[in-house]
């Protein structure tokens, strides 16, 4: 299936994807990467505000090369998002609902978005001028001193992603290959 | 004695860096467009067709291919009659700032691993220097993207292990990546040599161009028997399942001591960059 969502969203949007499915995202997404998470919980910790609203928001992992004079973004494939697992539960308990990478999660990330209604996208890795077609505007809004790693909101149109683990939890990455095998033996 | 002056040097290095990160070198675009062609499962050909498409926008565009343009890997074969005129390590460094910065290209380094503050320059680079006889001065650069780098193993096996356990250990390696470093990927295998020796060999296959069977036919046989295992996981592009877990796979080999077998598995991703230039 393929399925438009736009974001911010809620929990009640992203419940029918599916491991699987083709997803066009629109509307605004924020990026961080390790550097950005390690400083968002440490925000957490101190109580002191974070960058952006959590509530429905879109995360996507990327450092993007930077951008030529007169173009919006660089190039803007994700980065594996297996590092930031150690900081997504907490972002996922503060209203984070769509993270967007490439990689595996771990089961505590799993955990936390099936408590949430979270899901998780699939960019293509290594596709970074194919996705970086898709994003209309780019502001750095905080820690710009952290060069491809500060935290930049991105208005996207029809971002192309795959739904790699849904809300439910069910994975992509272990349906997918179980299901070509399988194809095999027909 | 022939003599090459650094400012030479800087300028290929810096030339070689923009061009690796925007194009992809033909034996690697061809192995993608041949696994497109291969690949019956559909979701996994309609992921190497995207990443065709990327290639054509990335080379129309002016863009880099992927934005982690790597940690600048350069390798130099140099002639031991060639005289560099100037330090050839700054040489190399200026040619990296100079590339990065001119090819708008992700400035991916720190200066201390722990401490980690980007040095803003992509500098260091990650020079290797290999001596031959003669007057040649061949430069390549390698820009090594970290979501594969980080996939590769190392392990210091018991000459007991065999060639199974040999295989067993790339494999583990394949399966233990899993989606983590981009697939299809390129997989380079360094076997033997001493602990720090090994990791270089593994690093050395990743340059041979794909296609290009190691030059000792039994290693040769072992390379295509590798790479039919690493298929058959089935891991496919990106992981979601398909044919193609990798376009290919190069074995390195050396001597090494009685009581040792070591071996080193690095991987790269579908963006396996390399471009080189005799000077």
């Amino acid at each position: 299936m393929e399925y438009k969502i736009t974001v911010p969203t809620t929990a009640e949007a992203l419940a029918e994807l599916r491991a699987g499915d083709s997803v066009l995202l629109s509307g605004t997404v924020y990026t961080a990467r390790d550097a950005a998470h390690k400083r968002m919980v440490e925000c957490i910790e101190k109580s002191e505000p974070l960058p952006f609203d959590l509530t429905g928001s879109a995360i996507y992992y990327v450092g993007p090369t930077p951008e030529r004079p007169g173009e919006v973004i660089g190039s803007a494939g994700p980065t594996t998002s297996g590092r930031m697992d150690a900081y997504s539960p907490a972002l996922i308990e503060r209203g984070n609902l769509v993270m967007i990478g490439k990689g595996a999660r771990s089961a505590a990330v799993v955990e936390a978005m099936r408590a949430a209604g979270a899901v998780y996208l699939g960019a293509i890795g290594g596709a970074g001028a194919l996705m970086a077609a898709s994003v209309k505007n780019l502001e750095v809004i905080a820690w710009p001193e952290l060069g491809c790693e500060a935290v930049r909101r991105l208005e996207v149109v029809d971002m192309p992603l795959t739904v790699v683990i849904d809300s439910l939890g069910n994975n992509l990455y272990e349906l997918g290959p179980q299901k070509y095998l399988a194809s095999l033996e027909c | 004695m022939r003599e090459i002056s650094s400012e030479v040097i800087a300028s290929a290095v810096a030339m070689l860096c923009v061009r690796a990160n925007r194009r992809l070198p033909t034996d690697v675009g061809e192995a993608i467009g041949a696994a497109a062609e291969r690949e019956t499962f559909p979701s996994a050909r309609r992921t190497l067709e995207l990443l065709q498409e990327n290639m054509s926008l990335a080379a129309e565009r002016e863009l880099p291919i992927c934005q982690d343009t790597g940690a600048a890997c350069v390798f130099l074969e140099l002639g031991q009659d060639v005289h560099i005129v100037g330090s050839l390590e700054q040489a190399v460094n200026e040619g990296v700032r100079r590339g990065y910065e001119e090819g708008m290209l992700r400035k991916s380094i720190v200066g201390d691993p722990l401490r980690r503050v980007n040095t803003g320059d992509n500098t260091p680079a990650f020079l290797s220097v290999h001596l031959t006889e003669g007057e040649l001065c061949r430069i390549t650069v390698m820009p090594k993207g970290f979501g594969s780098e980080n996939m590769s193993r190392l392990a210091m096996l018991k000459p007991a292990d065999g060639v199974e356990g040999f295989k067993s250990f790339v494999l583990e390696t394949v399966k233990l990546a899993g989606p983590n470093p981009c697939p299809p990927i390129v997989i380079g295998v360094g076997v033997g040599g001493t602990f720090d020796k090994v990791t270089y060999l593994a690093k050395k296959a990743l340059l041979r161009p794909l296609g290009t069977p190691n030059a000792d036919p039994w290693y040769a046989a072992l390379e295509q028997e590798l790479l039919d295992e690493v298929n058959a996981l089935g891991i496919g592009p990106q992981g979601f399942g398909g044919a193609v877990t990798a376009l290919g796979l190069a074995i390195e080999q050396a001597a090494t001591h009685v009581a040792g077998l070591p071996v080193a598995v690095n991987i790269n991703c579908h963006v396996t960059r390399r471009a080189s230039i005799d000077l």
